[in-house]
């Protein structure tokens, strides 16, 4: 390990680091602004000044950029003397001359990285007589709030915008002073990652929009530790709480999965839990439909007593914890549970559940994601399925470049130089799926398929590999194209020092995911071979590993429950008619004598409930759930669930000791579910190691929600009584309700927040780090509850699918706004999602004669054009492929729609075109900027 | 009045009326005579010890020995398979300066072979010419030549049977100052924004689109053709003093004779503003004077036996950067005139770092405040504070606001009393002599 000797004491670094990394690592404050761990250096900002001297005669060195200057062993370095910390100053007080003095009015103002630099180099004075330069802001949509004024030029929003999240319609613009960061004019800004630059602009130019329409400072927000609901990466967040609102959404950093970075829909998504149709109190369903509330006592013995007649079944959900599941599957036995899901899902994700605990591929975090140098998609489009981990694909791409920059003796860290060498060579990313991706401007190849061909290409690249034919694949009957890929394909991941296979369940198509595990198993004979394979949900592969696949199918249930031999059903945080068929779901509950519907938005299924439990959201309770790569994660309660809400797993917990069940005095606290849980499951045996239980402290103290500078709370309830009330006292977590305790030397997972002194913003992350950018230091939050087997044969290979004429077959096409159920009840990504569309290609679109935005009457085959029909807006998709229509799935008005069904499509001639929409677009009859806010409210029409 | 004895090399095809040398005539005196004789039997490596052995240095303000330069390009299998390329800065944009300009305009071919020769001697095999938007007339007569060389076989395919392809084009800029900046031009040319680049790595070996670049200046090329033909030896006896050759050296300001002339480098300062410039005006003194364009320290009246050569000028305090002087009189404000500089240094800068983005303008205020005569006392220390801040190499990502401040650093030291003069007056004490100025008359007396 090299020495340095900063001012006079030397210091071990580690090598290939630059100063400034170093300097952080040894817990030195050497302010920076450029920089970003996970993006590099640039130079642009020249805020990490240190003075190298030559030698110990050299006295008076020159200046140099701690992030631009690898370290190198004997290096002479001063940080604290004169020459460097005056050129810092000056730095500050020339980035000062035109930032504006609105701290008290800025959205960032307590959490800016700017306020923090400026107080630690000691700039106070003003000496510059002339004009601020100002700037006109931009509109970029729901989500970001532009400030033009504030921004300091670092170029980090352009760097993690273009360069880091491949996003194309921001840029800096013109030049000298009047740098400019924006779009080419007003308009939403169209990278599901654009949320990041809240995080990543070290001072107000990018502001949460959401947050800044009812707004609090970060130190008076209560956090907890957290996980997203968004989808199944299962990214680490921190949400802030005041006055009983969510008020936002912070990235938590877990190294191994989501790092610094977010998606919209996580990061926007969870203002669902503020929603207007959040169920208060508990509901009795009176004859005209209408509910009326009832005490929670009175519900439970209402339940009860439906439990005690006859039958109870019970339906899980891939969204509630494990917990609240494990409590449903005891109350009503595993052979009455179903999990949760339509069969054709639930099918695939317990596919997906076995295949990752017996392939020998590894299931890989986001982490080990990055690191792959040569990928291979199967059907899964991750883009808007799992958006954190197309962000991770995209770093992975730039290993090529990583390995040419080696070969120049240039470190990782050296961004710009890197980017200039490699330009656009990336490592191999092959991507099949049934129409474009986001992710195609990076792939060496990307390719449009019908979602057997998917699997056919897959099964071919798999024997290509190995050597070994595949039943009913001839390698001479594939068009001469793509056989060609197929060898491709096969070349470029065995040449790979660590290939990745990705796919998933999206396509409802088990043989997609087969023959990627055949891909990877063919691999692992000679490499580490990575196979990642996306679920629907933040839980879906926790409760399948809960059921193992011992529960009742959805089908099963419904008929089971027309034949009379089930009275009462138990839905838990469920949605039906987003599992199944719309008549398949009416069918089950017009059936059922008497149906409990626990949730916390109001929604189809709940509203055909003769009792509804209130329960609380993510953000008001405490869970486990497990990721897509097999790792439980533990949530904690951000705030109190207000009035008769409570946490699924209360409810559940208290039903079994109203009815009396066996076992269930000992399940009255989290820990012992989650206890019992271990005991009774064994592929769950691990989920106890996700986090501490709630008897840890830290230092003997309990874990503060709020941190030190928590105001006004004698005050914020005076408006109602001016006695303070007890804080409440959170029994089931190692956490308060307060801002006494101690939240330094925390494990990972009981973090809320992080904050350093002299480091309010979100960059205080170094100081709980090992190094900069690496693990919090004792290691990341989870536990990884799979580890790979022994191997895994698969062999059923499908026909190639063969286009017919009269008909379509109906594929989902995912959206990141739209396609999940939670996140389209926040007001901001309702907006961005818009309506459910069909999508066809040119040639259909053609024949059809229809153009974007007429409407097709899409019609199942064989079923009544009454049940089986719905008309959608078209959306032209030149890259769909051949002999498929595909519909936005999950988006309201698709529920009849069954995917992998045959479907004839009609022009809708009575059809109602919409309304253009009235948010600023780059549509040039857009409406003028001035009464924009004043449209936004009626943008849709 | 010119010294018929000097040889002249690179404007012998210019005469006085600059009427542009077409193919005919260039290859009538002698042209395209290195490029048949490198096809016929020069290696690469033959090129580049030719080139080294001249001591031939760049011609665009910074003076590194061009051979030394190309030698840094990765050859053969140490190279890489891909492109490599050869660029033209052809981005003339330094304030005062016009010398590439007139290469360019009257002997279109002499810049084309010695881009061919260049590109050989490095094995690039396309080849640009970043030409400054504004030179349209350079631009139609660069086309029009590149048309006739294709034509000849001097460019495309197989050049004269020697199985070297080099293929070459004007890419004409959208116009910064700081495109002449070798890596902000590689930038510009790729279609990003002008911004320098980090060093390392060199364009050397990761240049345009990421490969092994050469850039080099328009009159730096322009004199391979005759150091390939005339052998280093004779291009070494050029020179007066240390360095090899002969400049294009110019003088602007208030001089009875303002042009361009080539002179053997190492020609005193005297000889060229006295005996080529004319001497000053009428009624004007000189005060000092920016040895090679905009960005270099000025100089005064006791500096004017100096050789204009890259180590004299240097020892001196300044630079000779591109050879073409500016000359200060007695009647011109210099406050005003670093004021123009620093406006014209602050406009250009690409806003990529801080000093140079946020400086420049701080110091373009306190100027202007001085010269309106709004200055304080305590403006002269926070020039002096812009000075040590922005003008150090190193402290700033290029070398834009280090020159830039060189002008104002060196008026600050030979000039203090004009400075203090403006503070304390509260107002410009060149007023009424800069009013009294008549361009019109001016220009009389010019032509």
């Amino acid at each position: 390990m090299p020495t340095i000797y900063i001012d006079g004491t030397a210091y071990e670094v580690e090598e290939g680091k630059n100063l400034l990394e170093a300097c952080l690592n040894l817990g030195l404050d050497l302010p920076y602004f450029c920089w970003h761990p996970s993006m590099g250096s640039i130079g642009s900002c020249r805020q990490c000044a240190m003075v190298q001297y030559q030698n110990e005669e050299d006295t008076r060195g020159r200046i140099v950029m701690g992030c631009m200057t690898p370290v190198t062993d004997g290096a002479r370095l001063s940080l604290q003397g004169e020459a460097a910390s005056e050129f810092r100053k000056s730095v500050i007080e020339s980035l000062m001359l035109n930032h504006p003095h609105d701290c008290p009015v800025c959205a960032e103002g307590g959490e800016c990285h700017l306020q923090d630099m400026t107080v630690m180099v000691g700039h106070r004075d003003r000496n510059y007589r002339g004009k601020k330069n100002t700037h006109r802001n931009q509109y970029l949509g729901p989500l970001i709030n532009h400030e033009m004024n504030r921004c300091i030029s670092c170029y980090r929003c352009v760097r993690f915008y273009q360069d880091y999240a491949g996003g194309t319609d921001l840029a800096a613009l013109a030049s000298h002073d009047h740098v400019y960061f924006g779009r080419h004019q007003d308009g939403v800004l169209q990278s599901e990652f654009a949320g990041n630059l809240v995080e990543v602009c070290p001072t107000g130019v990018f502001t949460d929009k959401p947050l800044l329409n009812d707004y609090s400072r970060k130190w008076d927000l209560q956090s907890a530790p957290s996980i997203c609901f968004g989808c199944a990466v299962g990214c680490n967040t921190s949400p802030g709480e005041r006055y009983g609102k969510l008020k936002r959404i912070q990235n938590r950093y877990n190294q191994q999965i989501n790092g610094y970075f977010l998606c919209d829909r996580g990061r926007f998504g969870a203002d669902f839990v503020n929603s207007d149709t959040r169920l208060n109190f508990a509901g009795v369903r009176q004859e005209d439909g209408s509910y009326q509330a009832i005490k929670a006592d009175d519900a439970l013995s209402q339940v009860a007593s439906f439990c005690q007649q006859g039958t109870v079944a019970a339906i899980g959900s891939p969204r509630a914890s494990v917990e609240a599941n494990y409590l449903l599957r005891r109350l009503v036995g595993g052979v009455h549970f179903c999990p949760g899901m339509g069969d054709p899902e639930r099918t695939l994700v317990q596919q997906v559940a076995d295949t990752l605990s017996t392939t020998r591929a590894i299931s890989p975090s986001l982490h080990q994601i990055e690191s792959a140098d040569a990928i291979l998609i199967l059907g899964e489009d991750v883009s808007n399925t799992a958006p954190r981990l197309a962000l991770a694909l995209r770093q992975a791409a730039r290993n090529k470049a990583l390995e040419l920059a080696a070969e120049m003796h240039l470190e990782p860290w050296m961004d710009a130089a890197i980017r200039n060498l490699s330009q656009d060579q990336y490592s191999p990313m092959f991507i099949a799926g049934v129409n474009q991706s986001r992710l195609d401007d990076i792939a060496e190849t990307s390719i449009s398929l019908a979602p057997d061909d998917i699997a056919r290409l897959g099964f071919a690249v798999a024997a290509e590999i190995s050597g070994n034919p595949i039943p009913n694949l001839s390698m001479d009957s594939l068009d001469p194209d793509l056989r060609v890929l197929v060898g491709t394909i096969a070349s470029a991941l065995k040449a790979a020092k660590n290939p990745l296979i990705v796919s998933g369940t999206s396509l409802l198509n088990s043989a997609v995911i087969d023959s990627a595990t055949a891909v990877a198993e063919a691999l692992a004979n000679s490499t580490e071979t990575m196979l990642s394979l996306s679920v629907p949900e933040c839980n879906s592969l926790g409760v399948a590993m809960l059921d193992g696949g011992e529960g009742i199918g959805f089908d099963a249930l419904v008929e089971s429950v027309a034949q009379g031999n089930i009275d009462t059903l138990i839905v838990l945080e469920n949605d039906l008619y987003r599992r199944a068929p719309t008549e398949e779901v009416d069918r089950l509950l017009g059936n059922i004598k008497q149906l409990v519907v626990l949730d916390s938005l109001d929604n189809a299924t709940l509203s055909k409930s003769h009792i509804a439990l209130p329960v609380a959201t993510f953000a008001e309770s405490e869970g486990t759930w497990v990721n897509n790569e097999g790792r439980a994660q533990r949530y904690y309660p951000v705030f109190i669930a207000e009035d008769d809400r409570l946490a699924s797993w209360q409810w559940l917990s208290e039903l079994g000791r109203v009815l009396g069940v066996t076992g269930f005095n000992e399940l009255q606290h989290f820990d012992q579910v989650e206890q019992a849980c271990s005991q009774d499951i064994a592929a769950l045996s691990e989920i106890t190691a996700a986090a501490p239980d709630h008897q840890f402290r830290n230092r003997g103290l309990k874990i503060p929600r709020q941190p030190t500078r928590y105001s006004g709370r004698t005050a914020m309830r005076a408006d109602v009584s001016v006695h303070e009330p007890k804080q409440p006292v959170d029994e089931e977590t190692p956490l308060s309700f307060s801002m006494e305790g101690l939240s330094v030397g925390l494990p990972s997972s009981l973090m809320s927040y992080n904050w350093s002194p002299g480091w309010n913003s979100n960059q205080s992350i170094q100081k709980f780090q090992d190094e900069a950018g690496g693990a919090i230091k004792g290691g990341s939050a989870g536990v990884r509850l799979i580890v790979p087997g022994e191997g895994v044969d698969t062999a059923f290979t499908p026909d190639a699918f063969q286009p017919s004429d009269t008909e379509r077959l109906l594929v989902p096409v995912y959206r990141v706004f739209g396609s999940d159920e939670l996140s389209y009840q926040a007001p901001a990504i309702a907006e961005l999602a818009g309506d459910a569309q069909l999508i066809l290609n040119s040639d259909d679109a053609g024949k059809l004669q229809v153009v974007d935005g007429d409407g097709v009457i899409v019609s199942m085959q064989g079923r009544a054009a009454a049940e089986g029909s719905v008309i959608l807006e078209v959306m032209v998709d030149g890259s769909l492929a051949n002999g498929c229509a595909g519909f936005t799935a999950g988006m309201p008005g698709t529920e009849p729609l069954v995917p992998g069904a045959m479907v004839i499509l009609q022009k809708a001639n009575d059809w109602q075109r919409r309304k253009p929409q009235l948010i600023a677009t780059d549509n040039p009859n857009a409406p003028n900027p001035e009464s924009r806010s004043a449209q936004r409210g009626a943008s849709y029409v | 009045m010119e010294n018929v004895l000097i040889e002249k090399v690179l404007t012998r095809n210019i005469g006085p009326d600059q009427t542009p040398t077409d193919m005919v005539a260039y290859e009538a005196n002698g042209g395209y005579r290195a490029l048949h004789k490198v096809m016929a039997g020069m290696t690469p490596n033959d090129c580049l010890e030719v080139v080294k052995a001249s001591n031939l240095r760049g011609r665009g303000g910074a003076g590194f020995p061009t051979g030394m330069k190309w030698s840094f390009v990765p050859m053969g299998e140490k190279c890489t398979p891909g492109h490599k390329y050869l660029v033209t800065n052809a981005d003339e944009m330094e304030p005062g300066t016009f010398k590439d300009r007139l290469l360019m305009e009257c002997d279109p071919h002499q810049l084309i072979e010695g881009m061919i020769l260049a590109a050989y001697t490095i094995q690039a095999d396309r080849s640009y010419i970043f030409i400054r938007g504004e030179y349209v007339v350079a631009i139609e007569r660069l086309e029009q030549a590149l048309v006739d060389c294709y034509k000849k076989g001097y460019l495309g395919e197989n050049i004269l049977g020697s199985g070297y392809d080099l293929e070459m084009h004007v890419h004409t800029s959208a116009g910064r100052y700081i495109c002449g900046e070798e890596t902000a031009l590689i930038n510009a040319l790729e279609g990003k924004r002008a911004n320098p680049r980090a060093k390392p790595p060199f364009p050397q070996v990761s240049g345009l689109w990421g490969r092994p670049t050469i850039v080099n200046n328009v009159e730096t090329l322009c004199n391979i053709p005759h150091i390939i033909d005339r052998g280093a030896e004779w291009f070494q006896s050029l020179g007066i003093g240390e360095d090899s050759g002969t400049k294009m050296y110019g003088a602007s300001g208030y001089v009875k004779n303002p042009g361009c002339w080539e002179l053997p480098i190492g020609t005193s300062v005297r000889e060229i503003l006295e005996e080529h410039a004319g001497g000053m005006a009428e009624g004007r003194k000189l005060k000092g004077f920016l040895p090679g364009g905009g960005s270099t320290d000025f100089l005064v009246e006791e500096h004017l036996d100096l050789p204009m050569d890259y180590g004299s000028i240097g020892a001196a305090g300044s630079r000779m950067g591109t050879g073409t002087m500016i000359i200060l009189d007695d009647k011109t404000c210099p406050v005003g005139m670093v004021l123009n500089l620093i406006r014209f240094f602050a406009h250009e800068s690409c806003g990529f770092c801080t000093p140079c983005r946020e400086g420049l303008p701080w110091t373009r205020q306190v100027l202007e405040d001085i010269e309106a005569g709004r200055g304080r006392k305590e403006d002269l220390d926070t020039l002096v504070r812009q000075v040590k801040y922005i003008g150090a190499m190193g402290n700033t990502h290029c070398a834009l606001a280090p020159g830039a401040m060189e002008p104002l650093q060196s008026a600050l030291k030979y000039f203090q009393s004009d400075f203090e003069a403006h503070i304390e007056q509260g107002c410009c004490p060149y007023a009424a002599d800069m009013k009294a100025q008549d361009i019109t008359k001016v220009q009389g007396e010019r032509t």
